[in-house]
């Protein structure tokens, strides 16, 4: 069961859609934006930044939902160590 | 070579879609509080109460109850003021304490299952104990709030142009309004999410501004060379930070931050909402890694705004405080600085919204409830509880006055910690440690400690000690707190009669509960997922980082 409140999803959420914002505000941003930012396409290169970061959280929150019926879990050792550095995450999955 | 310029006007040159930005945020913030009153489970439950939660979550809420905008430009301001120094606020005056609080004191707190600070020093020592904490708890909360509130008043005065007094009272109404919309769980929300808003605001000043004055070598060699070390001179107080290093190790890296990190209950609730024992333990070791990058947000922009305005903290330039906004102001054009924008004013909500629902948690229950009157149904002490958020936002507007007096918050703050925390840190400590320690002696050895502190400061200000600097009385004035606290303590102690043992087990080290099982899951034995090793980890690399900057 996927938590519709889970931070990663709504955090995601919404860097997707700041992504999406200043990504194409950086393709028409004028000369004096880009001069004020000394020459660096600075809403281009931070949106495409949020929109990777936003992507990310929404993949992790699908690949390893968090749900609140895991307390009863389970032997997590039996998955292993989790290939991506994010170690705490439990899984829902069944054991057997 | 950088042009000089003389800052003065503050006036954040937002657009519409600045102000797009800022209201998307908000829409997101309070659907979620309106969705969360409809859902079975509500987030709240998900969030705190379930006590179901993994390390990295709790982790993640801990980090970003600390790092909020106070914290972001109060350490660009001690960054233009102090130099690298101000390095010891993350790496000697964070992360031992965060592993301390992780390793050795988290495992009282969630299994004795309180719901409290307060409520922690009621059961080891006494209802007085827990009344004196109670109120002086509530009294910080509101002098923070108003921090808050004062910085909130600051960039609005930035974006509208309106008189500060006119800003803090309408961010006043706007903070009520939105405890009251949104509840207690858009406000858990909020405050993870402007974490992220933050720092994708700060990332890019922190990049221009390096872009601006020939990168970081260009940086190293126009900033004054004597701001550019962390140890150099601190055998005496000759340095930017005017400590030595007794100072710095005992009474930031020992009793402030230690007092801080250990009985600041905004930040250990977040792990008691943790799956097991384990986890929470983790929570804090978690937090620390990030908590070591932190200065290259903070301390970098406060040094380059040090380069760029010549005025900065100059009388009739901007304040220290303003070291960010007005970086902000100078690089960002509008898209980006909405980006910002959205997560200064978050911040402070965030910040603000923690300080009223803890100062009305604690003045409901733990002094109204346990002390005046217990015995009205539920219902009462709800709305006995709104009224004291009306309370905490009306004590805040006064609050935000007495702030605004400070032309460095982060000082203020210090201030206040040394008042509150080190005292507190003292008798808990001691009573963690010594089972024989009194009910009274908690009394009284945190009565005088924080009256020590106080006298310590007025003695300050009114020129009867010269500290040199504000950080370097908060210093002071939080080791005498601590050694007066320890002093009576043990002397009250020697003169009355301790608790039975039986009353303090697992709240006591070494009298271990015996009642509870133990909680461990299985992939708990696996060395990441072990406190000590995660732990140890943390205190090398803030060991290592201090290398360049000797």
């Amino acid at each position: 069961m996927h938590n519709l409140f889970d931070i990663r999803r709504i955090i995601g959420a919404l860097f997707v859609v700041y992504g999406i914002i200043l990504t194409i505000t950086g393709f028409v941003d004028d000369k004096a934006a880009i001069q004020k930012a000394l020459g660096v396409r600075i809403n281009l290169w931070v949106g495409i930044g949020m929109l990777i970061l936003g992507v990310g959280f929404l993949i992790w929150e699908r690949l390893r939902p968090v749900t609140l019926e895991f307390q009863e879990e389970v032997d997590t050792s039996t998955f292993g160590p989790p290939p991506s550095g994010h170690d705490e995450t439990p899984s829902s999955r069944d054991t057997e | 070579m950088i042009a000089l310029q003389p800052a003065q006007d503050l006036r954040l040159d937002a657009g519409v879609l600045d102000y797009v930005i800022l209201a998307l945020y908000f829409l997101v913030v309070l659907g979620i509080g309106w969705m969360a009153r409809r859902a079975v489970r509500t987030s709240l439950d998900f969030f705190l109460s379930g006590r179901a939660l993994p390390a990295w979550i709790t982790g993640l809420a801990f980090m970003s109850a600390n790092l909020g905008a106070i914290e972001i430009l109060g350490m660009a301001a001690n960054g233009a003021q102090y130099g690298i120094m101000t390095v010891h606020y993350y790496w000697i005056g964070a992360v031992p304490a965060m592993v301390f609080l992780g390793i050795v004191m988290m495992p009282f707190y969630y299994r004795s299952k309180v719901h409290s600070v307060p409520e922690f020093m009621r059961r080891r020592f006494n209802g007085a104990t827990q009344l004196l904490n109670a109120i002086t708890f509530a009294v910080a909360q509101i002098l923070i709030a108003g921090i808050n509130l004062y910085a909130l008043g600051l960039v609005m005065e930035g974006l509208l142009g309106w008189p500060l007094w006119v800003s803090i009272l309408v961010a006043a109404a706007i903070v009520l309004g939105y405890i009251t919309l949104g509840g207690l769980s858009s406000a858990i929300y909020n405050e993870v999410m402007q974490f992220f808003v933050i720092v994708a605001g700060l990332v890019p000043v922190v990049v221009l501004g390096l872009i601006k004055v020939g990168g970081w070598s260009g940086l190293m060699s126009k900033v004054p060379e004597k701001m550019l070390h962390t140890w150099q001179n601190t055998g005496t107080s000759d340095n930017p930070l005017g400590a030595n290093w007794i100072g710095i190790v005992l009474g930031l890296g020992f009793i402030l931050s230690f007092g801080y990190w250990t009985t600041n209950f905004a930040e250990v609730q977040r792990a008691l909402s943790a799956r097991n024992t384990n986890a929470a333990r983790l929570t804090p070791i978690v937090a620390a890694y990030p908590k070591l990058f932190i200065p290259i947000l903070t301390i970098i922009p406060g040094l380059v705004a040090l380069l760029l305005f010549d005025n900065l903290g100059k009388s009739g330039g901007p304040d220290y405080n303003d070291a960010i906004p007005l970086l902000m102001n100078q690089f960002l054009p509008n898209g980006v600085l909405g980006i910002a924008i959205t997560g200064l004013l978050a911040s402070f909500m965030a910040g603000m919204a923690a300080n009223i629902s803890g100062f009305n948690t604690v003045f409901t229950y733990d002094i109204w409830r346990a002390h005046i009157n217990g015995d009205h149904p539920d219902e009462w002490y709800v709305r006995l509880g709104r009224l004291a958020t009306i309370g905490g936002v009306a004590g805040g507007i006064g609050t935000a006055f007495i702030a605004a007096g400070f032309s460095n918050i982060m000082n203020y703050l210090q201030a206040l910690f040394s008042f509150f925390n080190a005292p507190l840190f003292a008798t808990f400590i001691i009573g963690l440690f010594w089972k024989r320690m009194t009910a009274w002696a908690g009394f009284w050895g945190l009565l005088s400690g924080t009256l020590a502190a106080f006298a310590v400061y007025i003695g300050y200000k009114s020129d009867v000690f010269g500290f040199g600097t504000d950080l370097n009385a908060s210093f002071v004035g939080a080791g005498t707190a601590f050694v007066v606290d320890a002093i009576v303590s043990v002397v009250v102690t020697l003169a009355t009669t301790p608790k039975p043992e039986s009353e303090l087990r697992g709240l006591v080290y070494g009298l271990t509960d015996t009642t509870i099982r133990d909680d461990a899951l299985a992939g708990d034995a696996a060395w990441y997922r072990s406190p000590l090793v995660l732990g140890a980890g943390a205190l090398v690399l803030a060991a290592a980082f201090y290398i360049p900057f000797l």
